[in-house]
């Protein structure tokens, strides 16, 4: 009974904070503004969600983030995947002391610098300034749960394969790369929903049709409207996609975040 | 897939664990012969970090000289910033309130963590379903997370001061307190990352040997000593590990205290993170921020390696 108690106590507080967000987007203006709390939307709504979309333009910003987090991931996968193979073959470890820097560094300080160069190229509120700053979130990523996972890999495929004559190319092409896929996955959803939960990148570089879903939600609904029900509408919008990926690679998360430190 | 090979990602190797422990090498001269043709593999990765993380770290140092508000001319200064920054109140205090969010919110996590692991490394029915829907919050985007707290915290219509009423407890300002802002910022942090150091510490869990309870039982041990003699000495270097990256991300943790308190009640939760932005990005004054970035940095630095230092006089290899 003990037990089952403890188990309640520390299980509870992650669950009800998720379903009272549920139930504010749920209920109307009064019952969330109505002391004592209304806990069950009786009639629940779906009014703060159709207004989300049609007057705060949420559809947009949710595009935004699945552009600027899309391409950033797939360039971090595009020079990511092979560096991580190079550093496990070469045991380049300096290479990953560095990542792990990187990953130290709080994202301001990557911020300050970019802001600036971007301001100089005119690039500041477009999508090109966010998915480059992006890079530095998804990019040591990457590398660093690829390094990782292909010092894992026996060596002993690509030396039968080199012996049949294959080139470098070749043997990380049809021989590592396709064993490698369970840490491709890790690497590819960690990197997309850090980059997709990040909020100042979008809160500086952004323009009002650039932002990201994160900053779209802190700046227009909280200065335009404070209505309760919207904003916990839309904070749902933002949240969900990141709990379904997580649910696809529950047992591997840890490896990725204790890189460094878990925020960018 | 070869046997085995999910155990490199799955398992909570520390920063540093995996850095210099992992290098145990077993390179054959086959490999050694080919290192020019791999070095080709990593050349994209480096002009890509070169540029969006090394050209930032030296653009900064170099900022950090010049009296420089974007829009108008660099003044080479020296150190100036830096002098500055020794005697500004304002900037000192930030330290100050960042030491004690991060102590807070690393020791919380840590203990409740190491609760929570202790629970879900037994086995009970839907032990997998209640470790999942426990870990939601390590992933949920924080801003998001940070607006529904905020209406939590709210003193009038706020949930949370319901619930305190509920227990006989009278109504909180949270973090509309100068003195409750921090330890209310605190709590959200906790419930962020808990999860976290639960993993953790359950891997370290899963790793113990068996032989040692047993031979105590024997001798008529009580769980208490068991856990306080054989367990806790076994998972310390999962506790370092975990209490290093939640020191790293306790002082970098920004989201949340700019969304919920913006760094108020006046400057009462005002952290180096939050000073550093209002430089920046509300009086643009790219300099000063620059020097902040600079101290930050050996700051977090400063923490790291203490904590690994910590370890390493633990004498338990955390791999």
């Amino acid at each position: 009974m003990g037990f089952a108690f403890s188990l309640v106590v520390i299980v509870s507080p992650a669950i009800l904070v998720f379903l009272w967000m549920l139930s504010l987007s749920l209920k109307n203006e009064i019952d969330n503004l109505s002391y004592p709390p209304v806990f069950i939307p009786d009639p629940p709504t779906l009014k703060n969600y159709v207004q989300v979309f049609t007057e705060n333009s949420m559809g947009l910003y949710f595009w935004n983030s699945v552009v600027v987090s899309g391409c950033a991931t797939l360039i971090a996968l595009a020079v990511g995947v092979p560096a991580g193979y190079g550093i496990a073959r070469l045991q380049a470890h300096r290479f990953t002391v560095l990542i792990l820097i990187a990953r130290m560094t709080p994202a301001l300080s990557y911020l300050i610098p970019l802001f600036t160069v971007f301001q100089f190229l005119g690039l500041n509120n477009t999508l090109t300034a966010l998915v480059i700053t992006h890079l530095v979130i998804t990019v040591p990523i990457v590398v660093y749960v690829m390094a990782g996972y292909f010092e894992t890999l026996p060596k002993e495929l690509e030396e039968a394969a080199l012996i049949d004559g294959g080139s470098a190319w070749s043997l990380f092409r049809y021989v590592a790369l396709p064993l490698a896929r369970p840490g491709i996955v890790v690497g590819t959803i960690l990197a997309f929903i850090f980059s997709w939960n990040n909020f100042v990148f979008g809160a500086v570089l952004a323009g009002r049709a650039t932002r990201t879903l994160p900053a779209a939600v802190y700046n227009v609904l909280t200065f335009e409207q404070l209505a309760w029900g919207p904003l916990a509408a839309a904070a749902i919008v933002v949240t969900l996609p990141v709990l379904l990926l997580t649910i696809l690679i529950q047992k591997e998360i840890v490896a990725g975040l204790t890189a460094g430190g878990v925020k960018a | 897939m070869p046997p085995g090979s999910n155990n490199r990602v799955a398992l909570p190797h520390g920063r540093a664990a995996t850095a210099v422990a992992v290098t145990v090498p077993r390179q054959s001269a086959f490999f050694a012969r080919r290192r020019r043709n791999y070095r080709r593999f990593i050349i994209p990765a480096v002009v890509v970090v070169g540029a969006v993380i090394i050209f930032p770290w030296m653009f900064t140092i170099w900022m950090s000289a010049f009296d420089w508000k974007i829009g108008s001319v660099a003044h080479f200064v020296g150190f100036d910033n830096y002098v500055g920054l020794a005697t500004n109140q304002r900037f000192l205090e930030s330290i100050g309130h960042t030491f004690y969010f991060t102590a807070l919110a690393v020791v919380f996590p840590l203990v409740l963590g190491t609760i929570a692991a202790l629970i879900f490394h037994r086995e009970f029915p839907l032990r997998g379903v209640l470790r999942a829907v426990f870990t939601m919050p390590m992933m949920a985007t924080p801003v998001a997370i940070a607006l529904v707290w905020t209406m939590m915290f709210h003193p009038q219509q706020g949930v949370l001061n319901y619930l305190l009423s509920l227990i006989g407890l009278p109504p909180s300002l949270w973090v509309y307190s100068p003195t409750l802002v921090i330890p209310s910022l605190v709590l959200v942090e906790v419930w962020h990352w808990t999860p976290l150091v639960m993993l953790i510490v359950l891997g370290g869990l899963a790793a113990l040997p068996v032989e040692p309870y047993e031979s105590a039982r024997l001798d008529g041990a009580t769980e208490w000593q068991l856990f306080r003699y054989i367990t806790l000495p076994l998972i310390a270097p999962f506790l370092v590990v975990a209490a290093v990256i939640r020191t790293i991300d306790a002082v970098k943790a920004f989201d949340t205290i700019y969304v919920i308190s913006q760094g108020g009640p006046g400057t009462a939760s005002e952290t180096i993170n939050l000073y550093l932005y209002l430089q920046a990005f509300a009086f643009y004054n790219v300099g000063n921020a620059s020097a902040v970035v600079v101290v930050f940095f050996a700051i977090i630095l400063a923490l790291a390696l203490l904590l690994l230092h910590v370890r390493q006089r633990t004498k338990w290899v955390a791999v």
